[in-house]
């Protein structure tokens, strides 16, 4: 990562504080992701990983701090020396270049496989159908579906559908993919096969932000792991510091389930 | 020894056990019986409403295709279409002001769903038929400001316009809550990937959101539809002249009621039975994703896929 140290930083979050009515659920994060990064963001239940997760493409505002994502405030804009709300479709713009998948996969059940792959770059990003079929077939192939591609979502076991989700965030050639538990509502057999697509994306080098609890996904492809808990960042290193040292109390007795 | 014989379980060892691919239907004795009964019954009916003078077959069969009858047809068939299609176009902005975060947007769209779903249709139909007592001339102007344009409202307000107007609001109401409804029904998580996607309300809406709706917006609204064929019939109290009106208008010449009533009630029970089997079609297209055996294991050619994907 040596090389990715003399880089700006892809994602920039400052402070970040997030509160549902009176609920305080971020109390102040602090991260910046490196282009090419692999981040697992590990936690237990109720730390605020999915909400800080949401709040990098806006699907929740935040109340205090700032996140940037490549250069960009994301849901804000600067008029002169006024930072003002961005408007709906100002904001729609901004998530273009960031995939997500999510825990309940989450994809559209009315269209194949093939349409839910390229609803985005035809409708949204303007590719032509050729151009984009071709792509999502690659992509297809790259996760290992390609006979699918006329299969409706509910035709698929977990795993696969998952794997198309993927493919599909990975259509609009994101710049930064977050990763909401990927893994977390599939059968143990069928964990390995989403796991082993995204440790292959991590070594091509796509940025990437992973809530997960697999230890061993974190152990092996993060370059960086954060530790979560209420609210804020308890503990951050490489795998082998935060997993095979952790120094903090709490991250000590979150792990300690693991072993 | 407690071990499980495994050659013994096998289906196909054991007399008492046999492979389900030889099994045959049970004889249900008691449906048939049940069945001979009711088909009994009903050519029984049949064959005395047939023989029944007071029907007045031969003058139902003489005035089925008779022009004023097949016209005011045209004219309750004309009618539905028109004020469906204005009452479900105006029913989804309905609902989405229902269901939008803004306080004017809402409130205005309650307010209207309110009004027209609380008063008779009857009522709303003399209403508008007769607009030009309370409002003799219809204006656009700025408010409290200069008149812009202005017509007379007996020039405006037609029989065919007070039976669209008023037939149309009305739907307008009942079908902002069955897509509401509709809309409601689809999983939020639906939403949040389509904004996660960058994808515009509107395109989220449409491509989203209201293809998914229509599995639970079709059953209710051909109900409506239906009911709307019907409804149509009460515009012969403003001189509209519909199927109902035109058979009026045959017996009070001839005075035969009756036969003539079979003619309406005939052509009507015909134009729901085209209906019903339109609904099922549509049902059947909105449902396809919900076939799980289709291409579950027969890997649909990539050429049909894509196809599928240009639609
Ligand atoms: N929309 C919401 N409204 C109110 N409270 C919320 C909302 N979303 C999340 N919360 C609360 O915020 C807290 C953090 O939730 P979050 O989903 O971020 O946790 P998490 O770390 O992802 O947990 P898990 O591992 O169970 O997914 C929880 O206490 C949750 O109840
Ligand atoms: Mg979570």
């Amino acid at each position: 990562m040596s090389a990715a140290q003399t880089l700006a930083p892809l994602v920039r979050a400052r402070d970040v504080h997030k509160s549902f009515d009176q609920l305080e659920v971020l109390k102040g994060i602090d991260l910046d992701v490196l282009p090419g990064e692999v981040v697992v963001i590990l936690g237990p239940s109720g730390s605020g990983k999915s909400t800080f997760l949401r709040c990098i493409n806006h699907l929740e505002a935040i109340n205090k701090g700032f996140i940037a994502v490549d250069g960009e405030q994301i849901g804000y804009r600067l008029r002169g020396d006024r930072l003002e709300k961005l408007s709906a479709n100002g904001i729609a713009r901004q998530r273009r270049k960031i995939g997500m998948v999510f825990q309940q996969f989450n994809l559209y059940p009315h269209m194949t496989v093939l349409q839910n792959i390229i609803e985005a770059p035809v409708g949204i990003h303007g590719e032509s159908r050729q151009v984009a079929t071709r792509n999502a077939m690659n992509l297809l192939e790259r996760v290992g579906l390609s006979e699918k591609a006329g299969s409706y979502p509910r035709q698929l076991s977990g795993g696969q559908q998952q794997r198309v989700a993927i493919a599909r965030a990975l259509a609009i050639k994101p710049k930064l993919m977050l990763f909401d538990e990927p893994t977390s509502a599939l059968d143990p057999e069928l964990v390995g096969e989403v796991l082993a697509t995204m440790r292959d994306l991590a070594k091509q080098g796509l940025t990437m932000i992973v809530v997960t609890h697999e230890i061993g996904f974190a152990r092996e492809a993060a370059d960086r792991v954060v530790f979560m808990d209420g609210g804020k960042i308890v503990e951050m290193g490489s795998p082998d510091d935060v997993i095979g040292n952790p120094q903090h109390p709490r991250t000590k007795a979150f792990l300690s389930r693991f072993l | 020894m407690s071990r499980l014989d495994l050659s013994s379980a096998s289906p196909l060892g054991d007399a008492r056990f046999r492979d389900v691919a030889t099994a045959h239907a049970p004889f249900r004795l008691g449906r048939l019986i049940l069945w001979a009964v009711i088909l009994l019954v009903a050519a029984n009916f049949a064959w005395i409403v047939a023989h029944n003078e007071n029907f007045g077959w031969p003058v139902v069969i003489a005035h089925f295709f008779d022009p004023t009858v097949i016209s005011g047809l045209y004219v309750s068939l004309g009618l539905t279409v028109v004020a469906m299609a204005i009452g479900t176009v105006l029913g989804l902005v309905l609902a989405i002001a229902r269901m939008s975060k803004d306080g004017l947007a809402n409130s205005f769209a309650s307010l209207f769903i309110w009004f027209f779903r609380g008063t008779p249709l009857l009522v709303q139909l003399i209403f508008w038929y007769n607009l030009s007592t309370l409002f003799p001339r219809l204006s656009i102007s700025i408010p409290f400001g200069p008149t812009l344009a202005s017509w007379d409202t007996n020039s405006v307000i037609t029989p065919m316009t007070a039976a669209i107007v008023g037939l149309a609001l009305n739907e307008a109401a009942y079908m902002a809550e069955i897509i509401r409804g509709g809309l409601l029904s689809v999983d939020r998580g639906q939403t949040e990937t389509a904004e996660a996607f960058g994808m515009t309300r509107a395109r989220a809406l449409w491509r989203i959101i209201i293809p998914q709706a229509m599995r639970s917006i079709v059953p209710p609204t051909g109900n409506q539809l239906i009911s709307m064929i019907k409804a149509t019939s009460l515009v012969s109290v403003i001189a509209m002249a519909d199927l109902l009106y035109s058979v009026q208008s045959i017996y009070n010449r001839t005075f035969e009621i009756i036969p003539m009533l079979l003619v309406a009630v005939i052509w009507y029970l015909l134009i729901t039975s085209v209906l019903n089997v339109g609904q099922s079609y549509i049902e059947a297209y909105y449902g396809r994703s919900e076939r799980r055996n289709r291409t579950a294991d027969k890997p649909a050619p990539v050429g049909a896929a894509v196809q599928e994907a240009s639609h």
